[in-house]
């Protein structure tokens, strides 16, 4: 592979916004017939390299080559004229339309101007059987799971252009035997000498797909290696430049110990409880003091529990006891009340409104809890607000910036002391450690146990295993929107046991 | 430059400029006669009353993501209700009856509120089409409520509340005042206010940090009923009788104007009460501006157009963009 | 760092489709609400027969297109615009506008053609210039076609604020020109060109690059963006094409009252906004036909027939029922789309 010359070709790229340099020098090449995976932390200069190539951004130094040529990409309809196509986390295509109007609009086969429809279904039909994908595309996209409607911008991606095929963070919202589907297409596509530039916060995926990949830290260029040569750590360490001491601190305090909550009253027991279509009826007790952890794949219910426990969504079985006495939560406000707090695992849409400050975003629930008419003195909040800014370590430190232009660590931060000033007995955070970087992630982690150990109990929802093993004295195991297993986090029990129970779903 | 940066500088500027124009075309600006003061800048002030209740109401629904088009007709209404059950009194000077009737009037559209916030949060139709239907219907249920006649009135209680004044005041500016007052006091020495912003922001986010947004939108909706009947009453007593053709028509629009000119984003969120205030005065200011200036009435449409082209305009980012390279948003994401 | 994302021993059969079981559809759904509105239409007329004396004859469907011929050009334009997710509240102005300029050009003995021509070109100018400040200013279509309806009523008013009539040989003749369909059943020609308006319409969006680029838009205008859609050149189209609607309805407008007027056309954005909802397009954008509009123009008209036809009702009540009828199929419309999610 590396006798040929590359298809893209960067150098000495470098990107200016106001105030901060997002791109630095940075050299990428990408050959035909490989998987190369882009590497860095959030602010790495990521999105900005991919922004770049797809045409949203103008470089301002530095050049592209493409086939040897020198190009400017100037818009997104440039960049696929060029031969490279993008398919983003949120499918950027028009759902209302058909499967094969979205794979052929702008280009839909036509006579005399007139729109050949039966050809058009014909030629989508063909070209989604070469992804092994065999579904009716006359009917309208968002008929179809998100994991098709990927597939779906692939098979457009690739029918325009089969030079340069950049997938940014593909896998995020897709399930194990999706994810597994989509890597079969893109060894297919491989195989058929497309390059393919691939992002995932997984590293596992990097590590099983990818041929190559190239580390950014700070928007500048760290390396570039063959995977297979890159152990996982030493890649950790080129993305965050630094040990990782914080998440080794942590790590000794693994297998945490149980005996404190032995003795400890249940905050929270479900009987039965279950929702149709969302979660069976499960079992689930929490102790205060105690962290549960959630296992389980995307899509196996996880979040479904949690927002029962909230009452985000109604339970139509079982029953729910809060410290003993039986209780019905008609909406958050009322688990609010009985002192529950939840984080949504959508930071963006569920969590922040981003047009607010820092200071009205985590008074916000504490507020609703109070009511309208009995507003926090202003004093009170600004005292409030100061605390848990520097508890948490938010950056910037100014609780009059709008939360948008936070960082996604720093947003789950305010996100968590939203729910800590409500002095919550039971928190519940799904996923709050999604890509954020890696030092705002050992920090929440190292917040979870405090929290713990200072009596409050926790229900962790994660998808990172390691994650869970480390914060959990409890771990819940789902599996196809059921609670399969409940096990105490004792020293024998690692990923692979737990990996066993969500594969096999078996009670050993 | 940070004082050109304020989206209510342009307005405020245009305002003066206007306020400037009447002081030295219109022979009285302001002046006392007979106790009272009168002059063109009373008459902007007295003449907006309507329109400042009707945008400030507005201006709650905008704030939660909403919009009302149905507060003309429920201006209709209410004129209606009002002037047909005065025309019935014995005695249309008996001041108790009559504000019985005004609060019976206010009753209905706040009935008419209540049901276009029940189509918003409970039904879950989007604002414009669910305010649509009471646009499109009110008009008709005002027609049938005075039998597609005009009903006149000769009441002099109800005549003051256009027309009156009070220690030398215009009632109805006061009355404007009042609101204003009350609506600032509500959002802002309470949380509504953030609540209101943060449902506006982002639904789901608020429902799940425990806001019951749905009370909330029902609640703004029945503010903006209320207002809109207390603006029907104005407008009535103004010309003593109920016109449900051309009570409040196209007054959305120019409350849905005047909101936007005081910097509230139609897609909810963060709100400006000053500026709803400030954008209302101006579009009236507007209106009387040009007849003073010797422009035949009708013509104000077209000032109007332009100074909704150049508000919009100086307020859209990337029109500054194009036109002032210096204005370049800041905010272009780092990644 | 391992994560759960591991494939479990019973899934991933490679060559099998992906999750057959998720393969939801129902190729109805999106139907309902146009099948609902031609069974409405189906009930009213057959009440309307069984009610009154003379509703069956033909006239009464052959009128309906003649009465309501500038309603429904308007709605043409305006279910474009819809479909793109936009609203164009300028339509009625644009009408007045239109009638108020053709009858004093035609008063000041300009040439027919060149009257049409011209009007047409303007409509369709402040359609383009709307169209345009939507789309690089970024400015809300509610408010940017708002100041449009301004603008243009204000032009009417500026050019004459009183009814001008229309004595231009051409324009009475189309106006008295009677079109036979059968046996003592005639029409005029503005219903035959709102027809041909709306069979033209219906076959752009349905064949034609434009047509699905509007529905792309109106899905999601950034998707249709980054693949790479002419989304400028297709909104400001639409804009343009909705005023040139409002324009051909002014002149035919114009055509049925041999007169211009600045009040002709007012609130006519409503009943088409109206006249849309009923007929099944969606008000958020991406899905409709013109064919449902016109649909929904035909209940609007058949409500209004029936009340002539009861001869004691209030006009008023014209309004009321369009709005029961709002209420009616925004409701069913909200069960669909619920369903269908």
């Amino acid at each position: 592979m590396g006798e040929q010359s590359p298809v893209l070709e960067m150098t000495g790229i470098r990107k200016v916004f106001p105030g901060v340099v997002a791109l630095d020098g940075v050299d990428f090449r990408l050959f035909p017939g490989e998987v190369h995976a882009l590497m860095g932390e959030n602010g790495a200069g990521k999105s900005t390299l991919i922004k770049v190539l797809t045409g949203v951004y103008t470089i301002d130094g530095g050049e592209v080559r493409l086939g040897g040529e020198v190009v400017r990409i100037n818009g997104p309809l440039q960049a696929q004229q060029a031969g490279i196509s993008t398919v983003y986390q949120e499918v950027n295509l028009c759902t209302n339309l058909s499967v094969a109007e979205n794979i052929f609009i702008g280009r839909e086969p036509r006579k005399f101007g007139r729109i050949q429809w039966g050809l058009m279904r014909k030629r989508a039909a063909e070209l989604l059987a070469r992804l092994d994908l065999d579904i009716d595309v006359s009917a309208p996209l968002n008929t179809y799971s998100l994991a098709i409607q990927q597939m779906v911008a692939i098979a457009r991606a690739v029918d325009i252009s089969a030079r340069v095929l950049i997938l940014d963070e593909p896998t995020s919202s897709l399930d194990a035997s999706e994810v597994e589907q989509l890597f079969a297409v893109m060894r297919r596509l491989k195989a058929d000498g497309v390059a393919i530039l691939f992002v995932s916060h997984f590293l596992d995926q990097i590590y099983e797909v990818s041929d190559r990949l190239t580390v950014l830290r700070n928007g500048q260029l760290i390396g570039e290696f063959k995977t297979e040569d890159l152990p996982q750590v030493r890649l950790v360490e080129k993305m965050i430049g630094k040990e990782l001491a914080a998440l080794e601190s942590l790590e000794d305090k693994a297998q945490r110990t149980r005996e404190r909550t032995a003795g400890a009253e249940p905050v929270l027991q479900a009987k039965e409880l279950g929702r149709t279509g969302a979660i069976a009826p499960f079992d689930l007790t929490i102790h205060a003091g105690e962290v549960v952890g959630l296992a389980g794949l995307l899509g196996s219910g996880r979040t479904e529990l949690a927002r029962l426990l909230f009452g985000a969504d109604k339970p139509d079985s079982g029953e729910l006891r809060l410290e003993g006495k039986q209780v019905n939560l008609r909406d958050p406000q009322v688990a609010m009340k009985r002192g529950i707090a939840f984080s949504s695992e959508n930071r963006r849409t569920e969590g922040i409104i981003g047009e607010l400050s820092v200071r009205e975003n985590i008074i916000l629930a504490l507020q609703a809890s109070r009511g309208w008419t009995r507003p926090i003195p202003r004093r009170k909040q600004d005292e409030i607000v100061d605390k848990y800014i520097k508890a948490l370590q938010i950056r910037p430190a100014d609780p009059e910036r709008q939360v948008r232009n936070l960082s996604g660590g720093n947003q789950q931060k305010v996100l968590l002391a939203r729910w800590l000033i409500t002095e919550p007995r039971l928190l519940i955070i799904d996923e709050p450690t999604r890509g954020i970087d890696v030092g705002a992630k050992a920090e929440i982690q190292k917040l979870v146990a405090e929290l713990s150990d200072g009596g409050m109990a926790v229900l962790f929802v994660s998808a990172e295993l390691e994650e869970v093993l480390r914060l959990s004295h409890k771990i819940a195991v789902l599996r196809d929107r059921r609670l399969v297993e409940e096990l105490e986090n004792t020293p024998d029990v690692d990923a692979d046991r737990i990996m066993q129970t969500i594969a096999s779903g078996a009670n050993p | 430059m940070t004082i050109l940066k304020n989206r209510l500088f342009w307005p405020a500027a245009i305002l003066v400029v206007l306020l400037v124009v009447n002081a030295f075309t219109s022979n009285q600006f302001v002046t006392v006669r007979d106790g009272h003061l009168f002059g063109s800048l009373i008459d902007i002030l007295r003449g907006s009353a309507p329109l400042v209740l009707v945008a400030l109401g507005m201006t709650l629904v905008i704030a939660t993501g909403g919009i009302d088009l149905s507060v003309g007709s429920v201006m209709a209404i209410s004129g209606a209700v009002a002037c047909l059950l005065i025309s019935d009194l014995g005695d249309q000077n008996s001041v108790g009856s009559v504000l019985l009737i005004m609060l019976a009037a206010i009753g209905v559209s706040l009935l008419a509120g209540l049901w276009n916030g029940a189509l918003v949060a409970i039904i879950g139709i989007q604002p414009i089409i669910a305010t649509l239907i009471l646009m499109v219907a009110g008009r008709g249920i005002a027609q049938l409520i005075t039998d597609g006649q005009i009903i006149n009135v000769q009441s002099g209680p109800y005549a003051t509340i256009a027309t009156g004044f009070f220690l030398a005041i215009p009632v109805a500016f006061l009355i404007a005042v009042a609101a204003v007052v009350l609506i600032t006091l509500l959002t802002r020495r309470t949380a509504l206010g953030l609540l209101l912003e943060s449902v506006g922001g982002s639904p789901t986010a608020s429902r799940l940090a425990g806001i019951r947004a749905k009370r909330i939108t029902v609640m703004v909706y029945v503010v903006s009923g209320a207002f809109a009947g207390l603006a029907g009453l104005i407008y009535s007593a103004n010309i003593k009788s109920a016109d449900s053709i051309s009570a409040g028509n196209l007054i959305e629009l120019d409350a849905i104007l005047a909101v936007v000119i005081g910097g509230t984003a139609l897609i909810g969120g963060r709100f400006s009460i000053a500026g709803t205030v400030l954008g209302a005065v101006l579009i009236q200011a507007l209106g009387v501006t040009v007849v003073a200036i010797g422009v035949p009435s009708d013509l104000t449409l077209l000032f109007k157009a332009i100074v909704v082209v150049a508000l919009c305009l100086s307020q859209s980012p990337e029109f500054r963009a194009k036109v002032f390279g210096r204005f370049k948003t800041r905010t272009e994401a780092i990644a | 760092m391992t994560t759960v994302d591991v494939t479990p021993e019973t899934g991933g059969k490679k060559d099998s489709p992906i999750n057959p079981r998720r393969r939801v559809y129902r190729p109805n759904a999106k139907y309902i609400p146009i099948l609902a509105t031609l069974a409405l239409l189906v009930i009213m007329y057959s009440a309307g027969v069984a009610n009154y004396e003379n509703f069956g004859q033909p006239s009464v469907i052959v009128n309906l297109f003649r009465d309501n011929a500038v309603l429904l050009v308007v709605t043409v334009g305006m279910t474009f615009v819809i479909l793109t997710g936009g609203i164009d509240l300028s339509v009625g102005a644009v009408i007045s506008m239109t009638t108020t300029l053709t009858a004093t050009l035609l008063q000041g003995g300009w040439p027919p053609f060149v009257v049409l021509v011209l009007v047409l070109l303007l409509g369709s100018l402040i359609g383009a210039g709307q169209g345009a400040v939507i789309h690089y200013f970024k400015v809300e279509p509610f408010i940017a076609t708002l100041a449009g309806l301004f603008l243009a009523r204000g032009i009417a008013l500026f050019i004459n604020q009183s009814s001008i009539p229309i004595r231009d040989e051409t324009w009475k003749a189309i106006s008295e020109y009677r079109i036979p369909l059968a046996d003592g059943v005639v029409t005029k020609p503005v219903a035959i060109i709102a027809i041909i308006t709306v069979l033209i319409a219906a076959a752009v969006l349905a064949w034609t690059r434009f047509g699905r680029n509007v529905y792309a838009i109106g899905g999601s205008a950034d998707s249709a963006l980054l693949m790479g859609l002419p989304v400028a050149r297709t909104r400001i189209a639409v804009y343009t094409l909705s005023g040139f609607c409002a324009a051909l309805g002014g002149v035919l407008f114009s055509i049925n009252s041999t007169s211009g007027w600045a009040l002709q056309g007012n609130g006519l954005e409503l009943d088409a906004i109206a006249a849309c909802v009923i007929g099944g397009v969606l008000l958020t954008g991406g899905s409709g036909y013109v064919f449902g509009a016109l649909l929904g123009v035909l209940v609007t008209g058949l409500i209004q027939t029936i009340i002539i036809f009861q001869g004691d009702l209030n006009a008023a009540w014209t309004r009321i029922i369009v709005g029961v009828l709002l209420f009616a199929f925004i409701v069913l419309q909200r069960l669909v789309t619920r369903k269908v999610k």
